[in-house]
């Protein structure tokens, strides 16, 4: 064991808080430049010494590290630590997190470059990185939670990072709020798991989960519920917050309301995955509840399914890409849900590189198109921009599964992994998963026709108005072309380098690492599965190398539904670009629950949201206003008041009155010891 | 027919009694107040008395000197006040005390 | 039969006071008006020499001379030491104020001093007759005290009521004595104590002397029903007077409760503890009530007396030693926030003004911030707000209560609490969002009255920050 690591480890995490105090605190006295460079070395230092871990944990076989740095605190017999426990799931964490974040700090040069926030920018996305690193280094429950709540902290403010719109208010609230629903889940699993264990340190929650297994408890009087169900699911209800699965998805679309880069960041490649890193860490306590993983199986399902399906019919390319998070997020949690966490992690991982570097690349078209985000005026995009036209198509590769590309070999093992899979619910999340593949594929070639492909929709007139508007999406037909002061052109090196740095592990790391990682043992005792929920196993037995793999993708349903899906991209959206105007018209009532996203934010905003408000003016009125100011306040203030002014009347002045009193109370006391 | 301890106490609980029910029943005169308290003491006097007498103990006889004493001064004291307010209000009526109330 | 002469040196202090006393009344006559300060300094020195002798002859497990009637133990000792510097206070609080009127005669403080010797003999008392004495001594001192201002109607008729009250209440505590004396057959308080143990049933002249010593005692710390003394009393004298009134007597009254009940009489605790549950009550609840509608602050403050006495009775009701712990730290703690209050109310005072209306304190962070912030400390205090140290007095006795599992009557004591913080708050209000009336001068007073007022509201704020060593000292003295 090396001495020094847990130095390491700290500088780890410590380096980006200490950019981010820097660039934050110090804002009005650094020049604009010196904050990027601040953020990006403290995180460039995370990265490196990342990759150091990482490296020492593959190749020079060090072993897993659980230390505690500090004592924070003791409550009875619990203690409250900081610590790292930094094993191979968490050093691949923590490599991916600030690999992506470097990338995400030197493209924001560019993206940002004329925002009045600049500095402030780079201070949120460094502190970002902070509470990220905390969060998939914790060793025990509170840590996790206070990077759990770190990084929704932040996010929030970077949603609503441009504070002067109102929509952008909005949905930063939104996050905000329907987080707290998770994060309610999530807080009572952990004191569940601090009731029963003790302990809120992993090491001795795992130890103690066996004991768990067998045990009940009773929600409701005379209804035993087993014990690691219930921690299970709250803790995976949090893990729906935090990784947008249904319902509580609602938050991450309207994220994008934040700049790119942080689309990128945090709502594709770590923040939302920090929900399917916390199950995948929890391993130990999944495993004892079929019930719970069936559960994460369905809802991924579900989320993997219908909200690709809400994808195909949006217009704005950043939401496109949003909606492909949240399948692609429902993906993972089917894995998890399969107990193939290594094949969701896996999924993960590559989703990271390919799903950053979709935003990335949407992000330089938005900075072509002068902030126009509405691919209904964009087209034609190919010859203006060549880098990110062949970055993005590496992406939507990556995304739509073709084979030997990243998410290919992901992708397929988790579908390979349900197929497998014998509990209860896995042949409908097979089937939600297969035919996902295909939705992917329409609405990623969608995007990328419309964007790169076709007829020009914009106008370029040099010295004309700028367009920002953000007209009415819902409407189909008939849409001004978008005009532009300069044609686009292609963007500064600062974005696309970052997206060329992105677009290699997309194209390569799932062939290089799938056989180290999946079936190599890589996780080794980081993740811990049962003996008979070994689907993992299975696969490990049928697969025969990377090349092998994408042989026999020929054979598999897969490759023939995303190559369907994209072809009936090209036939829409290219061949015949009137045809899906015609049939949301014939289908009217299915496109209408699509572009309503199936009504998810009406139903909350009328019941939830509605009732919630009047429950509240109804307790503010009646219950603040009547019951507490009124009567017990002011009506209590008002009796003391008048009671006051009658017992003063008992001072009467009166010398017998006073020695009356005297008497009468003698009398009293000496009646009550007698009568007593 | 003897006198018991008994008939003591039940001589010095009137006297108390007559003392208490003077102090309040009275609504003219403060000298009255001042008889009523010497009534008072006299009755616990009475009581040390019999008591001493009865346990044949001379410490209660010693008290009642103290009392007596004590019961000088204060008398003492307490014309001397009913003096200083006779000169500023010319009245020792129990009634037209009562400037201060509530 | 021989004599043998007791041991004088436990009562050295007192001897000293009694000597000091009567050579300051002698030294007084010989003095013109203008050189009355020498008796004002005279009887600061005698307190302090008492000080020192009261530490030098201190006997901390406790010495029982003059026939077992005198005792210096630790709990006294402590005790008198508060005494002394509550009177201390007074007196250098009085002396402005007194020669503002014309009323810097020698009496104030040769009757200081006598009362302060009697209440070292109550708190030194362990024997009827010695308690008695002391008890009259103070409280004759106290009536001549009340009615020193000769041609106030008020301060007279104050005088008056409580001599006759007094009386009364002496009068009730001697009949409760003699019945006593008949049960137990000893006017000793040890001996009262293994009386009361041993026997095995109470008989009916014990519990109405019971009854009797308890309304005798309630009368001096002022609980109700027998408080109706209290409001009057402060109101009509002269603030340095109720000062003293308000103060020291308050300690010696709670070392009464301690020698005669506690010790005397702990035997009975079951019986008295019902009783005093009651006073506690009434006496929580007419305190806090009726002081809302007060518009004089001495008035208001005698209100608030008789709430922090039902808090006191409630430490004593415990019967645990953590409870006499924390009444004696109420209690210490009580006296010297209401020395500051009243100091406060002093300073502010001149000549034909005795500013003690709540009015009069309108807008006092104008005229004096300082003063403002050091009268906040002290309603504060007496509130019981953290981190003031009447805030621990409070914690201290519902801790108490509570451990002895009297959580409703804790209830009922944190309620009374909000009640009475109404009016402190009132004063902090007055004194900094109200406008002061026009021709309110600038407060002005002398150098040494500013420096030992200050110090003595910084106390309760200091004492509030580290409560630690004076209830350190209170579990160190009581034993019970």
């Amino acid at each position: 064991m090396n001495p020094a690591m847990p130095t390491i480890f700290l500088i780890i995490v410590l380096a980006p808080l200490a950019a981010a105090v820097i660039a934050g605190i110090f804002m009005r006295f650094i020049p604009r430049h010196f904050s990027h460079w601040v953020t990006i070395l403290g995180v460039a230092v995370s990265f490196v010494l990342s990759v150091y871990v990482l490296w020492q944990m593959l190749y020079n076989s060090m072993g897993n590290f659980n230390v505690t740095v500090y004592n924070w605190g003791v409550v009875g017999n619990v203690q409250f630590q900081v610590g790292f426990l930094v094993d191979r799931l968490t050093a691949l964490m923590i490599t991916v997190v600030s690999f992506v974040s470097l990338m995400v700090h030197i493209y924001t040069i560019g993206y940002m470059a004329d925002d009045p926030g600049y500095k402030r920018f780079f201070s949120y996305i460094a502190l970002f990185t902070f509470a990220m690193l905390m969060l998939v280094m914790a060793n025990n429950f509170l840590q996790l939670f206070f990077g759990w709540e770190a990084v929704g902290l932040v996010s929030y403010l970077l949603i609503g990072f441009w504070y002067t719109r109102p929509t952008a208010i909005y949905a930063g609230l939104k996050a905000f709020l329907v987080n707290r629903v998770g994060d309610f889940g999530f807080l009572l699993g952990i004191a569940l798991v601090l009731t029963y264990s003790g302990s809120v340190n992993y090491a001795a929650v795992f130890a103690y989960a066996p004991q768990l297994a067998g045990q009940h408890m009773q929600l409701f009087p005379g209804l035993a519920w087993s014990v690691p169900t219930v921690i299970c699911i709250l803790l995976f209800v949090g893990a729906m917050g935090k990784s947008a699965q249904v319902p509580l998805h609602v938050w991450l679309p309207d994220s994008m309301e934040g700049p790119t880069p942080i689309s990128a960041l945090i709502h594709a490649a770590t923040m939302v995955t920090a929900g399917i890193f916390m199950v995948a860490r929890m391993s130990p306590l999944f495993e004892l509840s079929d019930t719970a993983l069936s559960v994460v199986m369905i809802v991924g399902a579900i989320t993997a399914f219908f909200m690709g399906l809400v994808g195909i019919v949006q217009n704005d390319i950043k939401r496109v890409i949003a909606y492909s998070t949240l399948s692609q997020l429902g993906y993972m949690a089917v894995a998890l849900g399969a107990s193939a966490y290594a094949a969701g992690i896996f999924h993960l991982m590559t989703h990271a590189f390919f799903k950053a570097l979709l935003f990335l690349a949407a992000g330089s078209v938005i900075i072509a198109m002068h902030h126009e985000q509405d691919m209904r005026r964009m087209g034609g995009l190919r010859k203006y921009m060549p880098i990110t036209y062949i970055t993005f198509l590496i992406g939507s590769l990556a995304l739509i599964a073709f084979p030997g590309f990243a998410g290919f070999f992901s992708k397929d093992t988790i579908i390979a992994a349900v197929h497998d899979s014998q509990r209860a619910g896995a042949s409908f999340a097979y089937w939600c998963v297969l035919l996902g593949v295909f939705v992917t594929a329409l609405y990623t070639f969608r995007m990328f026709f419309m964007t790169f492909h076709g007829k020009e929709r914009f106008v370029v007139e040099p010295g004309g108005k700028h367009d920002h508007g953000h007209e009415d999406h819902a409407s189909e037909e008939h849409l001004a072309p978008g005009h532009l002061a300069h044609p686009p052109k292609e963007s500064p090196w600062v974005v696309t380098v970052p997206l060329i740095l992105l677009a290699i592990p997309s194209l390569f790391i799932g062939w290089l690492t799938i056989q180290p990682v999946l079936y190599g043992g890589f996780f080794g005792s980081s993740i811990y599965v049962a003996p008979n929920h070994h689907v993992m196993q299975r696969l490990t037995d049928e697969f025969h190398g990377a090349a092998n793999m994408v042989r026999e993708s020929v054979t598999s349903p897969a490759l023939y539904l995303a190559l369907a899906g994209v072809l009936v991209a090209w036939f829409f959206y290219l061949y015949a670009p009137q045809l899906p105007a015609l049939l949301a018209q014939k289908l009217n009532a299915f496109y209408q629950l699509l572009i309503h996203k199936f009504y998810f934010d009406e139903i909350y905003a009328f019941f939830i949201a509605g009732g919630t408000r009047g429950l509240g003016n109804a307790l503010w009125k009646g219950g603040d206003g009547v019951v507490i100011d009124g009567v017990l306040v002011n009506g209590s203030a008002r009796a003391v008041g008048w009671l006051s002014g009658v017992l003063r009347r008992g001072q009467s002045g009166y010398l017998y009155h006073y020695a009356f009193a005297m008497i009468v109370g003698l009398c009293l006391l000496l009646g009550w010891l007698l009568l007593r | 027919m003897t006198i018991t301890l008994f008939d003591f106490l039940a001589l010095s609980g009137v006297l108390f009694a007559i003392g208490m029910a003077g102090v309040f029943l009275n609504r003219k005169n403060l000298i009255l107040l001042l008889m009523c308290i010497e009534l008072m003491l006299l009755a616990a006097n009475s009581n040390f008395i019999a008591f001493s007498r009865y346990l044949n103990d001379p410490a209660g006889q010693v008290f009642v000197f103290f009392i007596l004493t004590v019961a000088a001064a204060e008398a003492a004291i307490g014309l001397a006040i009913l003096v200083v307010l006779f000169r500023n209000r010319h009245s020792i009526n129990v009634e037209e005390l009562d400037s201060m109330k509530g | 039969m021989t004599f043998t002469l007791p041991a004088f040196t436990p009562a050295i202090p007192e001897m000293f006071v009694l000597g000091m006393g009567c050579f300051i009344l002698l030294v007084d006559v010989f003095l013109s008006d203008r050189h009355r300060v020498v008796t004002h300094w005279l009887s600061l020195a005698t307190i302090a020499a008492t000080a020192w002798l009261t530490v030098t002859v201190a006997e901390n497990a406790g010495l029982l001379t003059f026939s077992d009637m005198f005792i210096n133990d630790s709990m006294g000792n402590v005790f008198k030491l508060f005494t002394y510097l509550t009177v201390a206070l007074t007196f250098l609080y009085a002396r402005d104020y007194f020669n503002d009127r014309n009323l810097f005669k020698g009496e104030f403080y040769v009757l200081g001093l006598f009362g302060m010797l009697g209440m070292m003999v109550m708190i030194s008392a362990h024997n009827f007759i010695t308690i008695y004495l002391g008890l009259e001594l103070l409280s004759l001192s106290l009536y001549a005290m009340v009615a020193l201002d000769r041609d106030s109607p008020a301060a007279s008729e104050a005088a008056m009521k409580y001599f006759v009250l007094g009386a009364i209440a002496s009068g009730i505590l001697l009949y409760g004595m003699s019945l006593l004396y008949g049960a137990t057959g000893t006017l000793d308080i040890t001996r009262l104590g293994v009386h009361i143990a041993e026997a095995p049933d109470i008989n009916i002249g014990v519990m109405f002397a019971l009854g009797f010593i308890i309304v005798g005692l309630c009368f001096k710390l002022g609980a109700v029903p027998f408080h109706m003394w209290l409001p009057d009393v402060y109101e009509g004298a002269n603030t340095p007077v109720t000062l003293y009134v308000g103060s020291a007597p308050k300690i010696a009254a709670f070392a009464l409760f301690m020698r005669l009940l506690v010790e005397g009489l702990g035997g009975l605790r079951a019986e008295w503890r019902t009783m005093l549950i009651v006073l506690s009550i009434l006496s929580m609840a007419i305190g806090s009530i009726v002081a809302i509608v007060q518009t004089n602050l001495k008035r208001l403050l005698a209100y608030s007396t008789i709430s922090h006495v039902g808090y006191i009775l409630m430490g004593i009701l415990v019967g645990t030693t953590a409870g006499y712990q924390a009444a004696m730290f109420y209690v210490i703690t009580y006296v010297i926030m209401a020395a500051a209050a009243f100091g406060i109310i002093i300073l502010l005072a001149r000549k034909g003004f005795e500013s003690d209306r709540l009015e009069d304190f309108k807008g006092l962070n104008d005229r004096s911030p300082w003063f403002a912030a050091m009268m906040l400390i002290v309603m504060f205090g007496m509130a019981g707000v953290p981190p003031f140290v009447g805030f621990f007095g409070k914690l201290y006795v519902l801790r108490a209560v509570i451990d002895a599992g009297m959580i409703w009557l804790a209830v009922v004591g944190v309620i009374f609490a909000i009640i009475s913080a109404f009016y402190y708050l009132k004063v902090v209000k007055l004194m900094y969002f109200d406008r002061a009336p026009e021709g309110m001068k600038p407060v002005e007073a002398s150098l040494d009255m500013r420096w030992v007022l200050s110090g003595n509201s910084l106390a309760i704020l200091l004492l509030g920050v580290l409560p630690g060593p004076l209830m350190a000292l209170c579990a160190r003295v009581i034993t019970f």
